[in-house]
Order: structure tokens, then sequence, then C-alpha cells
């Protein structure tokens, strides 16, 4: 096992060139100060200045961050309560369904999610005469249904994990049911639920083809704004818009990363130094 | 009666809650537009608002639109394009996320945890806009494109040669696109299976006179099954149904099944064959999703 796996490597450094050299490439380009997308013109700023005094872009940009709170927030609640019944209750009327209902969104096509929230949202319009619009209300009802299953599958990997003795030892001890819930259950699966809610958040915030059914007149976000621009073709000004996001994802990953990095490095540390006072 | 009232909340109450909430929202949000699609796909187009009626005259049931699906080539077409391009993707992204995964398990530890973020952080950034970083490299007179236009006519006799490579609105550009934006899914839980693997395993099929290939063959693939698995269908599900891809870079005159359906729903309003459609693309995905559950449930059932 001493010889380097020369191969391996080799595809592995191509495989990250294959997925950052695309990024790159874009952001090098937002700085170009052609309008000509493909024709290096010199370097500029000028298309984030023109990016940050478009309203438009602003307005969409805060109308998806308010509909990723929203529904971030009610899908991790909701997803929340439905992958504690899927673990801890194994015994209900229509668990079958249930867990049906829970799997299915995830394989989904998103145009089919897509046009049958459309023609439900429709339909219910001229029955009961609401939703009389569509706009943030639909699309954050869309992306609540379709992103609280994710949360759903971590939470439930987790309640899988986690140690039910400690629930029983407080149920013997005399805890209620929704004490040892509140007390215990939710704060040892609470890494589970921040991930969960970060990633209804990202799904939310990224979403193109459900938001595009769901929405309304006057209700563009960002991803349905690039989508109109880019149908049209490369912009500098969208390269600009990219390059922000990327950055900003990026930093945030990265820092997340770094930060889970050392509370491992440390608890692996405490470990072994429990480990040695015990010896 | 406040006491009853706590007792039966205890007892029952708080479960039948957690319970009931997801359970009622998931019905109402999701089982019963599906079940709506489902009605709509036997009903009949009509001119009113909204665009169907059911029924009227005998038959009650409507099934023109399953009958155009297998009568008119369009349709058919676009499903094999569909599986055509998500099943190739699918076969790349595994060619190329394979040795990446099992490269990830041979490096030091530190560099591991570096090299797999590296891995997560595309997923985390914008679909919308990994898609829209290929237009700019794949467009007629980009830096990619001019540099392989090179290559392609310094190495193919001159008759040959090219201006530049087609490469947008083509099944090419889907495809490659698809792998760009897929391949996350596969290393992972490639990654995840491979991890696992106990090294001296390795080691001893190579004391016992083993070829590192043989090795390869005969010890680590069938160990990983389950993660290639598991990375198949998380890259082709989403790929065959996949509206964003072939809408940007595709090629418009062949469209994928994503595109057929939106455009039946609103170009042509025509909402029930767009939910015979739509039946049909679940039922293509529901085959290989029921493959894999009872491949899994067998693999569990054999621990």
């Amino acid at each position: 096992m001493t010889r380097r796996p020369v191969f391996l490597l080799s595809v592995l450094a191509f495989g990250f060139a294959f997925f950052y050299v695309p990024i790159l490439s874009m952001i090098i380009y937002s700085f170009n100060a052609s309008r000509l997308v493909t024709v290096w013109g010199g370097f500029s700023t000028k298309w984030y200045r023109a990016l940050l005094s478009n309203t438009q872009v602003v307005e969409a940009l805060i109308l998806s961050l308010k509909i990723a709170l929203v529904s971030a927030s009610i899908a991790t609640i909701l997803g929340t309560m439905a992958g504690i019944a899927l673990v801890r209750f194994t015994k209900f009327r229509g668990r079958t369904l249930f867990s049906g209902l829970v799997t299915a969104p995830l394989i989904m096509p998103e145009v089919i999610t897509g046009v049958s929230s459309l023609i439900f949202f429709l339909l219910l319009a001229q029955w009961i005469g609401w939703p009389a619009q569509r706009g943030f209300v639909t699309i954050t009802l869309a992306h609540i249904t379709f992103s609280m299953v994710f949360v759903t599958t971590i939470v439930q990997a987790r309640l899988l994990q986690s140690d039910r003795a400690i629930e029983e030892a407080a149920m013997d001890l005399g805890s209620r049911p929704w004490q040892v819930l509140f007390d215990i259950t939710l704060p040892v699966i609470s890494p589970a639920i921040l991930s969960g809610w970060l990633l209804a958040f990202t799904i939310s915030l990224d979403d193109v083809v459900i938001t595009s059914f769901t929405t309304g007149p006057g209700s563009t976000t960002l991803p349905l704004l690039i989508w109109s621009k880019v149908k049209l073709g490369v912009t500098p000004d969208i390269n600009a818009l990219a390059t922000l996001m990327v950055l900003f994802v990026g930093v945030g990953v990265l820092g997340a990363g770094i930060v889970m990095n050392r509370t491992e490095a440390r608890r692996i540390a405490d470990a072994q130094l429990a480990y040695r006072s015990g010896q | 009666m406040r006491r009853g009232l706590a007792h039966w909340f205890d007892r029952r109450g708080w479960s039948d809650l957690i319970i009931s909430v997801p359970y009622l929202w998931l019905s109402f949000f999701f089982l019963v537009p599906f079940l709506i699609v489902l009605a709509m796909s036997v009903a009949t187009k009509s001119p009113t608002a909204p665009p169907f009626s059911f029924g009227g005259d005998y038959p009650l049931v409507n099934l023109e639109g399953y009958a155009r699906l297998v009568s008119d080539g369009l349709y058919l077409r676009a499903f094999l394009t569909s599986v055509w391009n998500a099943g190739v993707a699918t076969v790349f992204c595994l060619l190329l996320g394979y040795p990446m995964a099992l490269a990830l398990t041979r490096v030091s530890r530190s560099w591991r945890n570096i090299l797999l973020m590296l891995v997560i952080l595309p997923f985390w950034t914008s679909f919308l806009l990994r898609v829209y970083a290929w237009m700019g490299l794949m467009g007629k007179s980009s830096w990619f494109n001019v540099l392989l236009t090179d290559l392609w006519n310094g190495a193919v006799p001159v008759a040959w040669a090219v201006k530049s490579l087609p490469m947008m609105h083509s099944n090419f550009a889907v495809i490659l696109v698809m792998v760009y934006t897929y391949l996350p899914f596969m290393i992972l839980p490639l990654y995840a299976s491979l991890e696992r693997l106990d090294p001296t395993l390795d080691e001893a099929a190579l004391d016992l006179g083993s070829r590192p290939w043989q090795v390869f063959l005969d010890v680590t693939l069938p160990q990983s099954l389950p993660g290639l698995i598991a990375g198949g269908l998380l890259v082709f599900i989403p790929a065959a149904g996949e509206l964003v891809i072939p809408t940007l870079v595709g090629d418009s005159a062949a469209p994928m099944i994503g595109r057929v359906i939106s455009d039946e729903f609103s170009s042509a309003r025509d909402w029930p064959m767009a939910s015979a459609v739509a039946v049909a693309l679940l039922v293509l995905m529901v085959v290989p999703t029921m493959i894999y559950t009872r491949y899994q449930a067998k693999s569990e059932g054999a621990k």
C-alpha cells in the first residue's frame, strides 16, 4: 500500500478542475469591461455598480429572502414533527400512507409538483375564492410543502442514531411526554434541526421551477429574475450577480465547515484526554 | 376537568398533535394536488375556464391523453430523449465520481475534510447559476470553445475542421451540464460506502497474490454497490425530470419530458394531456425507486 494511487489522484484533480473552472471563469468575466461577454475588454467593476443600483434585483432578493425565511421556519417545524412521528410512534393509523407522503416529494419531479400545485391553487380559487391572487402566499405554501420532507429526512436519521434510554429515564423519573420532548429529544436533535432549516432555506432560495408555477403578477423572486434574463443569453451583470452569490455562499459554507471541524477536533481531543486520565 | 384534559393530552393528545399536523399538511398540499392531476389525466380538454370537463357523455373516463402518449411520436421521443440523456449522464457521473470518491478515501484526514467540503460547496450555490456558468463556457466565441476548437482542428483531417464547435443547444450540452450539476450526488453516497470498507481486506487480497485491478473488482466494487446504486438513482431520477437544463442549453427541437409537460400545460393549455404525461413520467420514476427500496430492504435483511 505504499504506492501512490496516481490514477485516482489525477482523476480527483481533473474532477475538481471540472467543478471549479466554470465558476472561476464566470467570476473573472464579471470584471470584464466589455459588454461582449466572451471578449476580454479590460478590468472593470462597472457591472457591480450597475447591479447595486438595480432596484429590480434588490427587490427580488428581498422577496426571495422573505419567502425563504418564512417557508424554512414553518417547514422545519412541520418536518421535525413528521420525523418524530415516524421514528417515535411506530404504530398509528395510516402510517404507511404518511411515510409515503414524506418520501414522495423527494422523488417527485419539480415540474409535476409545480403543475399540480398550480392546478390546485387555480381550482381552489374557483371553488372557495382563495387564493384570489398568486404570489408570496402561494409560493411560500408550495416551498414549505416540498422542503419540509428534506427536514424530515435529516431529523429521522438523527433520531434513529440517538439514544432512547435517556428519554426512557426521564419518563421513569416522572416527566410528562411533552416535557421529555422539549427537555431531551429536541435538544439532542438540535444540530439536525439546524441543518434541516439551512437546507430548507437554501432549497427555497434556489428554487426556479416550482416558484415559476406558483407565482403571480408582481412577485418575482431572485431565481425567477435570473431565469428570465438567462433564457435570453449570457450577460455581464448576471456574471456579477452570480459572483456575489457564489462568494457569499462560499464564505458561509467554509466558515461553518471550519467551525464544525474545530468542534470535532476539540471533541476528539477531549475524548483522548478523558481516555488517558482514565488509564 | 382541567386535570382530565391534561391527562388526555399526556396520554394521547400530544402524540396525536405531532402526527396529525404534518399529516394534514402533506395530505392537503401534496396528496390532494396529486390526486387532482391523476383525475385530470382522464378528463376532457374543453374551451372553458379552467380548461377541462369531466364526462358529460359516456364514457366518463377519457383515455385519449394516454392513447396519444403511445400514438403520437412526440411523447415517445421525449421519453426516449429523457431516459437517454439521464442515463448517459448517470454513467459519466459514475465514471468520474467513482475514482474521485475512491481517491477521497486515500488522502490524509485533514485534506479529506477540505476536499469533501469542496465537493459539497457547489451543491450549496445556486443551481441556476451553475447551469449559467456553462452557458458562458460553451458559447461560440468563449475561450473554452476556442480552445476545444483548436484542439479538434489540430487532431482531425483538414476537411473536418470547424470554425467553432456547436456545443450549445444540443443533447451533448444537456448531458455535460447534468454531469456537472449532479456529480456531488454521485460522489457523496459512493464516498460514504467506500469509507466504511476495511483497508486490511485490500492488503489481504494483495498479499494473497491479487493484482490491484483484481482487488478492485473482487473486493472494493462489490462492497460499494449500495453507494453506487444510491448515487445512480440520485442522479438519474432528477435528471430524467429536469426542466431547467434542457430549457437553457438543450435542443428545443428534441425536448425532454419535463419541457413537454410544461408546454402542454402553459402554451397548449391542455391540462388533461399535461397530466397524462406527468403520470407517465411518475411511473417511469417509480420503477427504479422500487428496485432500489427492494434492494435496500434485502441488503438490510442480510445484515
